[in-house]
């Protein structure tokens, strides 16, 4: 290997550091090349001196801070090029209403199991009410009115209690289901981003 | 060797290696090599992380129709060597307390 075709192989190891360490550590082997030619060596002994690419790659990205490194990952994604900013210019008719109906739809289906668990704690608190409204009244009318019928009531509201303790349970376990499945959500959309700059 | 205590034992050598004359980078592993062995690809970070913590400045000079790097250490450098022989006093002074008894046998 020579000289240049060593800094080119160099150069594109290193071509997603900041501009400045690239040129920095491109300037050292070139410079440390051309001494040791100097002292006598040739081109291909020099660079064989250096040791193997892997290294020298790994030791000049070890010096440069991974917030630098992730700097220049975000300026290069936020600048598309000029055919994909005129792209979406021109597909924005298309692609807005396309985005938002998505984003409606996907917010609406959130919504929806939401309120499926807003019911369920509606029918609970129907149950709880039915039977706290049913044991009262039931006794009440047992006194007042005629036995049979204040007894019967009585009967069925403690049926809606027993059944509203098992209502209850049911209706925990779908809210701590669906406060799961939020958490999850929103680690999928932070994944979104965070994969996106990985590569 | 400990990495973390070589490494700053490398950064020590490096700027004992320009404490007298500013040097450039192949002399520097010139100068060091009868004492320690050290890569070009290690002297690099180590160069970069001196100048950034302002141990020493880099000045480019005309040397043979192509510029060179010149290495000059600042006065933070030559109180880092300072700090370093006071600390291996305290050293020396521990691995003869270690070493003692066999010296008695």
């Amino acid at each position: 290997m020579n000289k240049q075709k060593f800094i080119e192989e160099l150069s594109n190891r290193i071509s997603s550091l900041p501009e400045e360490d690239i040129k920095r550590s491109l300037e050292y082997y070139g410079e440390m090349i051309d001494d040791c030619v100097e002292d006598g060596l040739s081109e291909e002994q020099s660079i064989e001196r250096l040791g193997n690419m892997d290294d020298i790659v790994s030791q000049i990205v070890s010096e440069v801070p991974l917030t630098k490194i992730v700097k220049k990952r975000v300026k290069e994604t936020k600048r598309p090029s000029n055919m994909t900013i005129v792209l979406l210019i021109l597909g924005f008719p298309l692609w807005f209403p396309l985005l938002v109906a998505a984003f409606s739809i996907l917010l609406s289906v959130y919504a929806s199991l939401w309120s499926g668990i807003i019911s369920l704690w509606a029918g609970f608190g129907a149950i709880v009410g039915t039977a706290l409204g049913g044991t009262v009244g039931g006794i009440a009318l047992a006194f007042i009115e005629s036995a049979p019928v204040g007894l019967s009531l009585f009967g069925a509201s403690l049926v809606c209690a027993g059944l509203s303790i098992l209502f209850f349970f049911a209706c925990r376990a779908a809210t701590v289901g669906m406060c799961i499945l939020t958490k999850k959500i929103v680690l999928g959309i932070k994944y979104c981003f965070v994969g996106k700059e990985k590569k | 060797m400990d990495v973390q205590l070589k490494r700053g034992l490398l950064d020590v050598c490096v700027l004992a290696a320009i404490k007298d004359e500013d040097s450039y980078g192949y002399k520097i592993i010139k100068d060091m090599k009868p004492y320690v062995e050290i890569s070009e690809s290690t002297l690099y970070p180590i160069l970069r992380r001196l100048e950034a913590s302002k141990l020493l400045t880099v000045r480019s000079a005309e040397h043979g129709g192509r510029l060179r790097k010149y290495y000059h250490i600042t006065k933070l450098g030559l109180e880092r060597i300072e700090n370093f022989n006071r600390e291996w006093k305290e050293m020396i002074a521990i691995y003869k307390f270690v070493n003692k008894e066999e010296e008695y046998e």
